[in-house]
């Protein structure tokens, strides 16, 4: 599968961010969008995700499942986690698993599996009030391993994050790059992609 | 329906853990009837002629006062973008939202509401006419406020806001519901005539609500 922006543009608030971006991410690759603060990193990504609506242009998804929409093909890691303070670690992810990703099994395997790859393995009967900033980014990373889907939208998402966990953070972007996924994602400085491919917002302003 | 089973279940379970609130209303809602017999004086044919309106008046401030949390704590850690951004329809979603949180704090109202009869001297069968109205009309009222709590949402202007646009929505509820109570107390008016109209109204209500308030969070999104 292959994502196409054409001639893109965002508006907000009545202020032109950017506008005329082209860019095209196929399956196996990265892209990564730098620029300055206020530059249009965030406003990109949730216009891929379909959050806010372009001011211009289009956004295309050639080849992957023709049936869905580029959203419902996307994991969205976003500034905020998602989390409910009173749920659990498992009883978060089990949800987030169940909504994006409309399968019920019974068995607990694959949730346990998912934090254990984010290094939250012993602590799914604890409320996620009491997790650290960096553990809620690493239970909101659970998500996208327990469910598949082929386009991950990352905004900043080394945030929080210690050098152990960000390890696996590139560990898991190499192997969903591997299985054929693309990722866009947002950030000021190295996150651990292998020679991504980069787009820079606002370098003529 | 996996994916609106779960959001059903997180929904329920965040009501009735710490802080979710679900029995803030049912507090509010007696405190507001006790308070009305200190206000009106101990006449006991008036507190029993205005009971039912009381009872209605205090539920209907009850059922606003956990309007506000229903979409915007969703709003406020990001759930809720990913919710829109699901395959699930936007108006199924909130719709089931809704119901979760009709029944954390829309129907205990309408059981608590034959006790508190009691303080607005209303006998057996007011009580429970004024219940069964109850149970039929706080839907609508949860509903038509979900509109609320999506503008509210989508204008980034919670709390007070929110009654000022749910309050006058309500008024044909609140008539309806109070002329089936008082018709099953007093007459003249048979109970079926405006208990089938405040039926209407909720399904109205529902059905409107719904698509009002995705409509509302689609375009505030922005």
């Amino acid at each position: 599968m292959r994502l196409e922006a054409k001639d893109l543009g965002c508006i907000r608030g009545g202020r032109d961010v950017f506008s005329g971006l082209d860019f095209t991410v196929a399956a196996g690759e990265a892209l990564q969008v730098g620029g300055r603060n206020g530059a249009g990193k965030s406003s990109l990504l949730r216009i891929i995700a379909g959050l806010i609506g372009a001011a211009a242009g289009h956004l295309t998804c050639v080849g992957g499942d023709a049936e869905k929409t580029i959203p419902e093909q996307a994991h969205y890691l976003g500034h905020q986690d998602a989390l409910k303070p009173s749920l659990t670690v498992t009883e978060n992810l089990e949800f987030w698993t169940r909504y994006l990703g409309g399968t019920e099994s019974d068995s607990a395997r694959p949730l346990a599996e998912a934090l254990n790859t984010v290094g939250l393995g012993g602590l799914g009967a604890l409320p996620a009030a009491y997790l650290s900033a960096g553990q809620r980014r690493r239970l909101s990373l659970a998500r996208l391993v327990a469910v598949e889907r082929p386009i991950w939208l990352l905004d900043e998402p080394t945030t929080a994050l210690d050098r152990e966990a960000q390890g696996t953070l590139a560990d898991l972007m190499r192997r969903h790059r591997a299985g054929g996924g693309l990722i866009v994602a947002a950030a000021h400085g190295p996150i651990g992609l292998d020679d991504p491919k980069t787009l820079r917002l606002g370098a003529g302003a | 329906m996996t994916a609106l089973r779960a959001l059903f279940i997180r929904d329920l379970r965040l009501a009735v853990r710490v802080g979710g609130g679900g029995g803030i209303g049912v507090l509010f809602f007696l405190i507001v009837v006790v308070l009305m017999p200190f206000a009106v004086g101990p006449d006991l044919g008036l507190l029993g002629r205005i009971g039912p309106a009381i009872l209605w008046l205090g539920a209907l401030l009850a059922s606003l006062l956990t309007l506000d949390r229903l979409l915007a704590a969703d709003h406020e850690d990001g759930s809720l973008d990913l919710i829109l951004m699901s395959e699930t329809p936007l108006e199924l979603a909130i719709a089931v939202k809704a119901l979760a949180h009709w029944l954390v704090t829309g129907l205990p109202l309408a059981v608590a509401a034959p006790l508190l009869g009691l303080f607005m001297n209303l006998d057996g069968r007011a009580g429970a006419a004024v219940a069964l109205t109850l149970l039929v009309g706080t839907p609508a009222l949860t509903f038509i406020g979900l509109i609320g709590a999506a503008l509210a949402v989508a204008l980034r202007r919670g709390g007070l806001l929110l009654a000022v646009l749910v309050l006058p929505l309500t008024v044909p509820v609140l008539i309806f519901g109070v002329a089936a109570s008082n018709a099953a107390v007093v007459g003249p008016l048979p109970f079926g005539t405006p208990f089938t109209i405040l039926c209407a109204l909720t399904l109205v209500s529902v059905v409107v609500g719904t698509f009002a308030a995705a409509a509302a969070l689609r375009q505030g999104m922005e």
